[in-house]
């Protein structure tokens, strides 16, 4: 009987056992059996679209193998919008991260099961996942031509907001909407590297003689540092993945990089070229791939501290 | 008490400054579906045609939809309950090697965004067309993807904090075959973090907008931008709607953790 | 196993070794939201002593070490370091030494870096503090992991960095706060007696809170039993163990057997044997037996008969719990080459040692 046992636990980590053939090996099969429903799910969902979408890239309409719509990245028309992209992003990230970071300071301390935590937690997280959308039409009802606030700060105050031109319609408009879901993310993704912060640090740093202003500069930001750092990586990639606010937005235009793309599989041609939604979407791949790559890495060393 | 923590005063300004700054579109919006524009001032005449049989027709693609979207979260949340859940018990169980790879595979769909995976999600879709036919509801393979970021990490939340090896050990120990083990003491134990994976999935299904726009289906999003050419205010309605909804049910989620962490001390 | 001191000559801590300094806590009142947690507590320690706060948790001597150090406020009674009130002066300024019960260290500054934190926050150059740190290290037995950061280190090596960040800086005292709990048994033994040796050394006044009655015996000048609030006895760790003031003082040093008696003024009567009372009582009593004052007996000489119900070896001696006829279990301290069975019948008798007793309620 104990024999069975063990041979049977034995099996399920390395090659079955000779001496026990029967149920030993059944298991372990059974156990790879297990897990093909979701390796396939993800290789038909996930792994072959990604192929597709870039190896589309790399072919004519045709059929024929061609680089010509990757050259098409260099085109000064597609490097805007990739530079687009990445102030957008940029900007919204940074502004995000210091909002989120100050929201996170601000509860610190607080009783994690309390009223305040917990309302702010579910808020972070409706705000971090609300659908791009819905929030493009809150801001139209809110800075739109006929915004609320638009109208309230010509009727009331006399500031016509789009003196310059509808603004919030092209590049600029869509900054305020970023910040309004960068900065929940930020709360979600920083505040457990806040609340990591132990007391007892702040507490050796007083009987060392330090005082709170150096405790923050001496310890406290050289520890948050890489959490802080890999957020804002996160959100730069949230950014510039981001598409439904944009499209909401922009109905006509394709000034970041994601509206490009929608250009490419809306019409047959763009620049000319054909497949360029393939190709725009190994130049985003290369470039959201990189940043997530330097996060994970920064994240595991800082989750070192955490511990 | 906490040397970290901020004064009151720090945490007031923060709050409110903060506070504001999220408020106020939302207040916005809501005063925005109140504007009356026939008799200026303000009413509840847009509330109203909701209801109002005159402009059915107009709200209907809302309607349809939504009911879209709703179905939609439905499946997709049966993928993660079905498929997601239980290979996450798996490779908990018999392949902790291959966690890292599952976290790696879980990081993934941020990486490659829904915009590029919709380029080449076109032409599986035309062959799914082909198979099963239109119907909007095979979208929720797509989904199943979108919210494997956020449904992975509450799922291992639950999984790390309830000792699964040492209970499925003691079922079988007791006689139980695997599909009870899972099912009757598994799963009980990682309710809270299924039902949280369930809400977030169907909040992200919900508020989806990339994939069914640009592979030409009918949600909640779509029909969305689709009626605002026509009536910017029911758009904006909605949205209140689906905010509202969305925040209590992560509510509901942070009371059940509580409730559970409870239990355990 | 533990490494030597390194040579006084060799070692900058060693050699400004000097008197200590006197502290004292005067009628020290603290409260949390309704219930207080200090009744007026008073303490004197002499310049270089070791004294420990022991006792059950919740029983305040973690608040007080607190309010020594000035991360707690009082409500009501004064600090004294050297003579000087510095029950206002915030916790920075009052150069004390503190070493926590765990996760102390920073964790982004390397071994050398934490050691001369102290030093550098008061002021002192870069080159200077780093060899005074090393200096720190050496006497903690450290040097060789000095470029290592905290993750690297084990809960024993980073509670020896711990202590030499805390000396480094020759506070005027040292406290500590639980230092040991977290820590194997194995390594809990060492470290306690390499702290005790280094603060010989050094002279430097030090408070020592810990639960565990056998780590405060072993290592202070004089312990402090607190229960609820208020010191119940102080006193050397003899006066303590063999004299215990309070029934509770009694019950948590040391081991004890709990029987019944009955007591008129300096004597007491247990199974028909009198023994002396440390303090006086009268009517029935319950009477706290140490074990090394039971022992076995045979026929006439036994003042109780009873059956074994476990004994445990502890290497140099056996504990045997014998319950009696009439029901009680004691334990009896004795060689281990006697070795009892579970449900042998023995006999027990007293040994004539004055004993501790509490009116039975």
């Amino acid at each position: 009987m104990t024999t069975a046992v063990t041979a049977g636990a034995d099996a399920s980590a390395s090659a079955p056992v000779p001496a026990l053939a029967g149920t030993a090996r059944r298991s372990a099969s059974w156990a790879w059996l297990g897990l093909t429903p979701f390796a396939a799910y993800v290789l038909l969902f996930l792994a072959l679209p990604t192929v597709l979408a870039i190896g589309s890239g790399f072919f004519t309409k045709t059929g024929a193998f061609t680089w010509s719509n990757l050259s098409a990245l260099t085109d000064p028309v597609v490097l805007e919008t990739f530079a687009n992209s990445a102030w957008v992003s940029l900007l919204t990230a940074v502004a995000g991260a210091v909002a989120g970071a100050l929201v996170c300071y601000a509860m610190l301390g607080l009783n994690p099961e309390g009223a305040i935590r917990q309302s702010v937690d579910a808020a972070s997280g409706v705000l971090a996942q609300f659908g791009g959308v819905m929030l493009a039409f809150a801001f139209i009802s809110t800075i739109g031509i006929q915004g609320v606030i638009t109208v309230l700060l010509k009727d009331a105050f006399g500031i016509n907001i789009f003196a310059e031109g509808n603004w919030i319609y092209e590049v600029p408009g869509l900054l305020l909407p970023y910040i309004y879901f960068q900065v929940p993310l930020m709360v979600i993704t920083f505040m457990p590297a806040l609340a990591a912060l132990k007391p007892q640090w702040a507490e050796a740093n007083a009987t060392l003689g330090g005082t709170r202003r150096s405790f923050w500069m001496q310890i406290g930001f050289p520890v948050l540092a890489p959490s802080f750092l890999a957020s804002l990586l996160l959100l730069f990639a949230n950014a510039f993945s981001s598409y439904a606010t944009a499209a909401a937005l922009i109905s006509q235009g394709s000034q970041i990089v994601p509206l490009q793309i929608r250009a490419a599989l809306t019409s047959e041609t763009v620049l000319g070229r054909e497949n360029l939604a393939g190709a725009l979407a190994l130049g985003m791949i290369i470039v959201v791939g990189i940043v997530m790559a330097v996060y994970s890495l920064i994240q595991r060393r800082a989750a070192r501290w955490q511990a | 008490m906490n040397a970290l923590a901020p004064s009151r005063l720090t945490r007031w300004i923060v709050g409110i400054l903060v506070g504001a700054f999220f408020a106020i579109p939302l207040i916005s919006t809501f005063l925005y579906t109140l504007r009356d524009d026939k008799k200026g001032g303000y009413s509840l005449v847009h509330w109203a045609a909701l209801f109002d049989p005159a402009s059915a027709s107009m709200i209907k693609p809302i309607w349809t939809g939504l009911g879209n979207s709703l179905v939609l979260s439905v499946v997709t949340v049966v993928i993660v309950l079905v498929l997601l859940a239980p290979t996450m018990i798996l490779v908990h169980l018999r392949f902790p090697k291959l966690r890292q790879y599952f976290e790696f595979l879980a990081l993934l769909p941020i990486s490659i965004p829904a915009i590029v995976l919709v380029v080449g999600l076109s032409p599986i879709y035309l062959q799914i067309a082909r198979m099963m036919g239109t119907g909007t509801w095979t979208l929720a393979f797509a989904y199943g993807i979108t919210v494997l970021p956020f449904a992975y990490r509450a799922i291992q939340a639950s999984i790390d904090a309830a000792d699964l090896r040492t209970l499925a050990e003691a079922a079988r120990t007791l006689g139980a075959n695997w599909f009870s083990v899972v099912v009757k003491v598994l799963a009980p134990n990682i309710r809270q973090g299924l039902l949280a994976a369930s809400l977030i999935s169907v909040a992200v299904v919900l508020g989806e907008f990339t994939i069914a726009s640009l592979l030409n289906r009918q949600v909640f999003q779509t029909a969305m931008v689709v009626v605002r050419n026509q009536d910017p205010y029911l758009p904006a309605i909605f949205t209140l709607l689906a905010l509202l909804l969305v925040f209590v049910l992560l509510l509901i989620i942070g009371r059940a953790a509580r409730g559970t962490r409870k239990a355990r001390s | 196993m533990t490494t030597p001191l390194p040579a006084t000559q060799d070692n900058a801590l060693l050699a400004d070794a000097g008197e200590g300094t006197a502290v004292q806590l005067q009628a020290i009142v603290k409260s949390y939201g309704g219930s207080t947690v200090l009744h007026g507590i008073d303490l004197d320690i002499a310049p270089g002593e070791f004294v420990s706060l022991l006792g059950p948790s919740g029983c305040g001597k973690t608040t007080l070490l607190r309010v020594l150090a000035g991360l707690e406020g009082s409500d009501a009674g004064v600090v004294l370091l050297g003579g000087h009130d510095v029950s206002r002066v915030p916790t920075n300024k009052r150069d004390i030494g503190m070493v926590f019960q765990s996760y102390s260290l920073f964790p982004h500054l390397r071994v050398t870096e934490n050691t001369a934190f102290g030093l550098r926050r008061r002021g002192v150059g870069r080159a200077d503090a780093a060899k005074r740190a090393l200096d720190a290290l050496a006497l903690v037995g450290l040097e060789e992991h000095a470029g290592k950061f905290p993750h690297q280190l084990s809960g024993g090596q980073q509670q020896r960095v711990a202590l030499a960040r805390a000396l480094v800086t020759e506070p005027k005292v040292l406290l500590l706060d639980e230092p040991l709990s977290a820590l194997d048994a194995k390594v809990r033994v060492q470290l306690r007696d390499e702290i005790r040796r280094i603060q010989l050394r050094l002279g430097i006044t030090t408070v020592f809170v810990t639960h565990d009655q056998e780590e405060a015996l072993a290592v202070s000048d004089r312990i402090a039993v607190m229960n609820e609030g208020r010191i119940e006895q102080i006193g050397t760790p003899e006066e303590l163990y063999g004299t215990p003031a309070t029934a509770s003082v009694a019950a948590f040093v040391g081991l004890s057997s709990i029987v019944a008696g009955t007591a008129d003024g300096a004597e007491v009567e247990v199974w028909g044997r009198r023994l002396p009372l440390q303090t006086p009582s009268s009517g029935p009593v319950d009477v706290y037996l140490r074990p090394e004052n039971v022992a076995f007996a045979e026929g006439a000489d036994a003042d109780a008969r009873g059956t074994v119900e476990q004994s445990t070896f502890l290497g140099s001696i056996r504990r045997t719990v014998v319950r009696t006829d009439a029901g009680e279990h004691v334990t009896v301290q004795h060689s281990p080459r006697i070795r009892p069975e579970f449900g042998d019948a023995v006999g027990i008798r007293l040994l004539p040692e004055p004993v501790a007793a509490r009116p039975h309620d």
